[in-house]
Order: structure tokens, then C-alpha cells, then sequence
């Protein structure tokens, strides 16, 4: 099919209705990734209009087009950038005075520009009728209605898009006024910017003397303070920014909004009627109940339980089939080739890598499809808004709740879906530092290991003891946090004002479109580090190994046995010494200098070297280094009545154990997963040695305290 | 001409005027991109279970913010009806 160079860009306010539109042109062909050098996404697909395929982008969600968040600048920077051949902006027709403004920014910049009219079946059921014709009149720009969310007009809309970028219009910088003060000002500022090449001559000039006034970072670092330009306009802008301040008790910046709004006020008076005043619409009367100070959070934990509940019961079938596939599949790999280092490699490393990262999939799934559904219904944003008061207490923010909780919070979670969670929050500084405590929070992994010992060590009080580690690992998260933002995360709380969008029931499409293109980046991306750090983990436990001379000794003891039973008992002992003689064996003994003070010997460090891995891992590494026999997770009650008899091994060391297991290194897996999500791997490096240190500190002072009050 | 106060005094249920914005930068900014500039009548409709934050709705949709970020909108109180 022939492909056009024209690119439609879609525009709007987040909730207006972007990703339904994006959805129905595109259909399945799209792609996600991120802007160059940023965070943000970027969704790129491919509409089909009279057997041609334009490519589509969806731009950020925005209010607004200034420099001051990431959004608005990337968005604003392909348009100025990419030089789209129509943007169309879609409006919320039931609440068009604020999506307006983002329009008249629009309009200001002279892109082509077609505007779809969305959710005017939500504004007919609201009272409020829009003329659209009466719109386009007023404007001066095409405008299309239409039900995204059905499909309805959604062909008119593409089509007068297509339209409007086939004409190859030049771009026509709306001129309104600003009152008299600024229209004077821009007018001088217009003067001395005449001929002059603000970013390649691509800009009306009127546009940069706007941006100018308004103080926007972006375009005032492209005048250079020291150039010609510079020296003739800087002075003259701070002398009228000044006038204007004086004159009208104001920044220029507010004065230019109010009579944006202004405008905006005049258009919708003649394009919109509201027939009827609803004055509690159903989403309000809802609203009543669901943010009701009793009932309200009441509800939130019912569905913060069902939500966990329900990833981890959706994904209990898949994460066994995974299991038992690669199982499968490592055990007729095994029986190709020759045992020996490349058997282990393909088998220890490779195979059991890979099914642990695709393991991982159906919980990250299934949870981006619950999120994917508060997000879509508007609840999320009543969750942060109830949670709000006590996260801020700690420097966290009202979403942060949904990914301690995926990540472990009730107990049983976990951390990657967790950090992958706070995409949601838009405040960057408290989305760092719920990423680096989400792994805090006990997840599904740890849950093995706290059972073992507390069996083992806690037998009268199973229950009391998992409560307690709970909420432990909540105050120590919540801690973390407030250190973090006191401390290297310091700086202002960015503004909470948030929309709250009305109740919607969402599309299942819609739903699973989200889920599984945010799954498939989880694969793609993560996926690679994980396979790699893998064998590497793979390598660390299994060389050097045993000397040929120690191996034949081995053999030879095991061949002389005298029963099955001390031969099993010499292979175990075999498979201890093997593990003692790799680097991660090693590394365990060197480690007890620094352990021994925790109670912690070279075998339990190994297991924690080995917990690095993933965090079950412990707990078979436990069973190889107490020489149970295999590598094979052992019974727990066997293991378990070999740590009682343990010298070395007192509830008080097993409850440091704990505590250290909770608090130190996330495993790799969640370790990728950060440093995907922030971009950087000294923050991925950070959550390593912050979190071990933290654990290390908090072991020494149960430990020794312990001792020192005569429990150990 | 009714007292100026702040929103964070408002009631729920009680409606009023926008009367002026006394916060620049990052935050007067997203006020405005909001539609809270000064003329805009509001109405709140409630609190947090905590107290904080406010909802309030205006322009035809409802808007959340911290109790001290509406200490920086001053408004005039409209008759109740």
C-alpha cells in the first residue's frame, strides 16, 4: 500500500478521549516508545484512508503548552520539530472551556489544525449542546463531531484531517488580543525580531515575542544574552515585562491566560447552550459514596485487595504452565546434550533465565490490565486523592499506595509489576523514591524464605509474625521515603492539581490494548539485561568448582558407599563442597567479616549472594549449603529441623535473617526493571547499595541489641 | 462588594467567585492551564476523608488540590441561592 509522508498528529487534554481516537484509526498497528533521551511515551501507528497509510503519532496528553513539564515540551517540540501535515486536537465536547485553551494554544503556534468534538453523547446526556458548525465558524478551524469510544465519526474525522493536510496549508498563527499593554509590547518585541532567525525562521515571530513575555524557558535559552539579537531585545523585554507588572498588578504570563480565556469565554457563549442545568450528574452522585470519609476508604482497600487478589489469582495458571514448560523443556535439552559445563550453561543459565523473565509476564499482564482499568474508569484518581494527605506526610504521593501494594504490601506481590506501576505518578521526585522503596514490600518471592525460618523458629506464632513483618516493611518503606526526599530527593512537592475526570465505564479493547503494549516493552527491553545478568548469575555459582583431583576423590567416596542412605548423604556433602569452591562460595566466606556481626556464616551469605538471583533462590541455595542433596528445593521441614540444630542459627539471628531478606538488594529482575523506569543505571546502582545498606544496619541493631538484652 | 477570602475557608457546597491568583511560577501556571484565572465561578464539593485535599468543580468538570495550594486562590464568596 502506498504510504504518505503526511504525519497526523493527535493533540488534547489527558481524559479528552486521545488514546480511544488513536485506538480506532490505528486499529492494531501500533508501535510504543519513548521520545529520544526521555521518559515519555510515544505512540506511533498507521491509518488507512482511500487505500493510503498515513502514520499517526499521539502526542502527550496535555493542558497546556508551555516549557514547564516534559509532556508539553515534547509535545510542543514534534510539532515544532516534525512539522506534522495536520494536528488534529481532541476536545471533550462536555467540558470545552478548559480543552479550549490547549486549542487556542494550538492556534497561537499556526499549526493546521482539525478538531475533533469528542464525547457529544456524554455532553447531550449533561444538557449541553454544541453547535459544531457554529464552532468551526468561530475559529476559523475545521471541526469534526464524534464518539470516539463507539467509532462514530471517527471516518469524517480522519477524512477532514487527510483534507486539510493534502492542501499543504501554510501555518496561520492565530492573532487575538491581548489587551492593549501586551499587544504593544508584542508589537515592539515583533519589531526587533523581524528578519532575525529564532529557530531556523520556522516560527512567526509573534509567536517567539508571545513565548517571550510569557517567559518560557525553552525559547528564551535560544536567545543568546551575548549575540546582537540578545543585546537589542533582552533589555527591551525587561523593560516592558516590568511596565506590565507595574500597569497591571500582574505577570505578563497571567495577564496573557486570562485573556486566552477571554476569548475562549466569547466563542463558547454563541457555540454552546446548556439546555438544562444538572447540577448532580451521575459521576458527582457517585462520587459522594465513593470519596465518602467513611465509606471512601473503606472501598479503596476493598479494591486494593481485590486488585492483588485478582493479578495473582489470574496469573497462578499461566506462572505454572511457564514453570512447568521450561521445566520441560531443560529437562529435554538435558537429555540431548552431554552433561558437562555447556549442558549447565544452556540448561542453569539460559533455559531457567529466560523462564524466570517470562515467568514474570503473566503478573505483569494482569496487572496492567487492573490498572489499566482504574486508569480508564477515573478511579485512579480518586485513590490518589483520598490517599494524598498521609503519602505526602512522607514525601510520597497519593498514587504511590497502588505500587506498594502490588509490589508486596498485603503480603505476596511484586516489585517489578510494582515499579512499573508508578508510571501513573507525575511528580517525578516522589516517583523516584516510591521506586526505589516499592522493594521493601514483601513480595511473593520472600514469602518462602520468612515461611521456612518462621517455622522453624516462630512455630507458636506463624500468623502474628507474618503480620509483623508486614507492617514493618510498610514503616520502613514510608521512612525510607521521608529519608530519601530529605535527603538527595529533596526539593518542592510539584503541584498535586489533578483533574478528577467523571466515572466511565471503559472498552475491553481499550483496556487490553493498554495492558499488553506496556507488557510487550516489559519483554522486549527488560528482557535482554535479565538473560544476560542471568548466566552471569549462573557462572558466579557454578566456577571454578572442584579440582579434577577433588572431583575423582568425590566419585570415589560416593562409589564406596555402603547404602543408599550415606550415599546420598556423601552426594550431598559433594554438592556442598562444589558450591564452596565457586566465586559466589568465595565471595560467601569473604563476606563474614562483614556478616559475622549479624550472626550470618559463608553459608547463609552464599544464599543471600544467590538471592540476588531471585529471591527463592535462598531458599535452595539454603538446602545446597546446609547439604540436604541436590539443588533441588528441599522439603521445608527438613531444612527447616536442620537449622534448629544449627549452631549459630537462634530466633534472633533468624529474625535478622528476615529483616535483612526484606529490606536488602532487589533482585535483578525489579534492579532492570529500575533502571529501565528511571532511565539511568546509577539509580539502578543506588537501589542496590541504599537498600543493602539500610538492611545491613537495621540486622546489626536486631542482632546486637538482641544480645545485648540477652535474647540471643 | 462581598470579603475576600481564600478557598481553603470555603465550605463545601458553597460556591464563589475567583477574584485573584497570588502564586507565579510552576504552580500559578498550572492554575491557570486548569482554567482558575480570575472571573471563573467555582464550586466546592468536598474533602478528602483527612481534610485535605479539596475538590472543587468549575468550568464544568472537577479539579483536586492541596489545602495549601488553594491558600494562593482568593475568592468572593457568592450569595447561596
Amino acid at each position: 500500500m502506498e504510504r504518505s509522508d503526511i504525519i497526523i498528529a493527535l493533540a488534547g487534554n489527558p481524559n479528552a478521549g486521545k488514546t480511544s481516537l488513536f485506538n480506532r484509526l490505528t486499529g492494531a498497528r501500533q508501535h510504543v516508545g519513548n521520545y529520544p533521551g526521555v521518559t515519555v511515551e510515544k505512540k506511533e501507528g498507521v491509518a488507512v484512508f482511500q487505500g493510503q497509510e498515513f502514520p499517526v503519532v499521539d502526542l502527550p496528553g496535555t493542558y497546556s503548552l508551555t516549557a514547564y513539564s516534559l509532556e508539553e515540551l515534547v509535545a510542543r517540540n514534534f510539532i515544532i520539530g516534525q512539522r506534522p501535515g495536520v494536528v488534529v486536537d481532541v476536545v471533550d465536547a462536555s467540558n470545552l472551556e478548559r480543552n479550549l485553551y490547549l486549542t487556542v494554544q494550538l492556534m497561537e503556534l499556526g499549526v493546521p489544525l482539525v478538531i475533533c468534538l469528542n464525547m457529544m453523547d456524554v455532553a447531550a446526556a449533561r444538557g449541553i449542546r454544541v453547535d459544531p458548525a457554529r464552532l468551526e465558524e468561530m475559529l476559523g478551524v475545521p471541526v469534526v463531531p464524534c464518539v470516539a469510544r463507539t467509532g462514530q465519526g471517527v471516518d469524517q474525522v480522519l477524512e477532514r484531517a487527510v483534507e486539510v493536510a493534502r492542501s499543504r496549508p501554510r501555518w496561520r498563527p492565530l492573532e487575538i488580543s491581548y489587551g492593549s499593554d501586551i499587544d504593544q509590547a508584542l508589537a515592539r518585541l515583533q519589531g526587533i525580531l523581524q528578519g532575525d532567525q529564532v529557530r531556523d525562521g520556522l516560527l512567526s515571530s509573534r509567536w517567539v515575542a508571545l513565548k517571550l513575555l510569557e517567559a518560557d524557558r525553552e525559547v528564551m535559552a535560544q536567545v543568546d544574552p551575548e549575540s546582537e539579537l540578545g543585546r537589542r531585545l533582552l533589555p527591551v523585554l525587561e523593560n516592558l515585562a516590568e511596565h506590565i507588572r507595574s500597569t497591571l498588578d500582574d505577570d505578563p504570563e497571567s495577564v496573557i491566560a486570562d485573556y486566552r480565556y477571554g476569548y475562549i469565554t466569547g466563542v463558547t457563549k454563541k457555540a454552546v447552550t446548556v439546555e438544562r442545568e444538572v447540577r448532580m450528574n451521575f459521576s458527582d452522585q457517585l462520587d459522594k459514596v465513593l470519596t465518602n470519609r467513611l465509606f471512601g476508604p473503606l472501598f479503596l482497600v476493598l479494591v486494593l485487595y481485590g486488585i492483588y487478589q485478582f493479578v495473582f489469582w489470574a496469573s497462578q495458571g499461566p506462572v505454572v504452565w511457564a514453570e512447568w514448560f521450561f521445566t520441560w523443556l531443560g529437562q529435554a535439552v538435558s537429555q540431548v546434550l552431554p552433561a558437562g559445563p555447556v549442558q549447565s550453561l544452556v540448561v542453569s543459565g539460559i533455559i531457567d533465565g529466560v523462564g524466570g523473565v517470562l515467568g514474570f509476564v503473566p503478573l505483569i499482564f494482569f496487572m496492567f490490565l487492573a490498572i489499566a482499568v482504574m486508569e480508564d474508569t477515573g478511579y485512579m484518581a480518586r485513590v490518589a486523592y483520598l490517599m494524598d494527605r498521609v503519602l505526602r506526610a512522607f514525601g510520597l504521593h497519593g498514587n504511590s499506595v497502588i505500587s506498594l501494594v502490588v509490589g508486596g504490601g498485603i503480603s505476596g506481590g511484586c516489585a517489578v509489576p510494582g515499579v512499573l506501576a508508578t508510571r501513573t505518578l507525575k511528580d517525578p521526585q516522589a516517583r523516584l523514591a516510591t521506586i526505589l522503596v516499592v522493594p521493601f514490600m514483601n513480595c511473593g518471592a520472600k514469602l518462602p524464605v520468612y515461611g521456612l525460618l518462621i517455622a522453624a523458629f516462630f512455630a507458636d506464632y506463624q500468623a502474628e509474625m507474618l503480620f509483623i513483618l508486614t507492617l514493618i516493611s510498610w514503616a520502613l518503606a514510608l521512612l525510607a521515603a521521608k529519608l530519601l526526599r530529605l535527603t538527595i530527593l529533596k526539593g518542592e512537592q510539584a503541584p498535586f492539581v489533578m483533574e478528577l475526570p467523571p466515572y466511565r465505564t471503559p472498552t475491553p479493547r481499550g483496556i487490553f490494548i493498554h495492558g499488553w503494549e506496556r507488557t510487550w516493552q516489559y519483554i522486549k527491553k527488560a528482557g535482554t539485561v535479565i538473560l544476560a545478568i542471568s548466566v552471569l548469575m549462573w557462572a558466579l555459582m557454578s566456577f571454578p568448582g572442584l579440582s579434577p583431583q577433588e572431583e575423582a576423590a568425590w566419585q570415589a567416596r560416593i562409589q564406596a558407599a555402603s547404602g543408599p542412605r550415606a550415599r546420598a548423604e556423601l552426594e550431598a556433602g559433594k554438592a556442598q563442597a562444589e558450591l564452596a569452591a565457586t566465586v559466589a562460595g568465595r565471595l560467601g566466606r569473604a563476606l563474614t567479616v562483614l556478616t559475622a556481626p549479624l550472626g550470618f556464616d559463608w553459608r547463609t551469605n552464599v544464599a543471600l549472594v544467590g538471592g540476588f538471583a531471585a529471591k527463592e533462590v535462598i531458599l535452595s541455595t539454603l538446602g545446597t549449603s546446609y547439604s540436604l542433596g541436590g539443588s533441588d528445593a528441599p522439603d521445608d521441614s527438613t531444612l527447616a529441623q536442620k537449622l534448629q540444630h544449627e549452631p549459630g542459627w537462634n530466633p534472633l539471628m533468624a529474625f535478622a535473617l528476615m529483616i535483612f531478606v526484606m529490606i536488602y538488594a532487589p533482585c535483578f529482575v525489579t534492579v532492570s526493571v529500575i533502571r529501565k523506569e528511571t532511565n539511568s543505571w546509577g539509580w539502578a546502582g543506588f537501589s542496590i547499595l541504599y537498600n543493602t545498606t539500610i538492611a545491613y544496619l537495621l540486622a546489626l541493631l536486631v542482632y546486637q541489641g538482641g544480645r545485648a538484652l540477652g535474647l540471643g | 462588594m462581598a470579603d475576600t477570602i481564600s478557598l481553603r475557608q470555603l465550605q463545601p457546597g458553597q460556591k464563589a467567585l475567583v477574584t485573584r491568583i497570588t502564586t507565579r511560577g510552576e504552580l500559578g501556571r498550572r492554575l491557570r492551564d486548569m482554567g482558575i484565572v480570575p472571573g471563573t465561578p467555582l464550586v466546592v464539593i468536598g474533602r478528602a476523608p483527612l481534610k485535605d485535599p479539596v475538590e472543587i468543580k468549575l468550568r464544568g468538570y472537577n479539579l483536586t488540590l492541596r489545602n495549601n495550594e488553594a491558600d494562593n486562590i482568593l475568592v468572593e464568596l457568592l450569595e447561596e441561592k
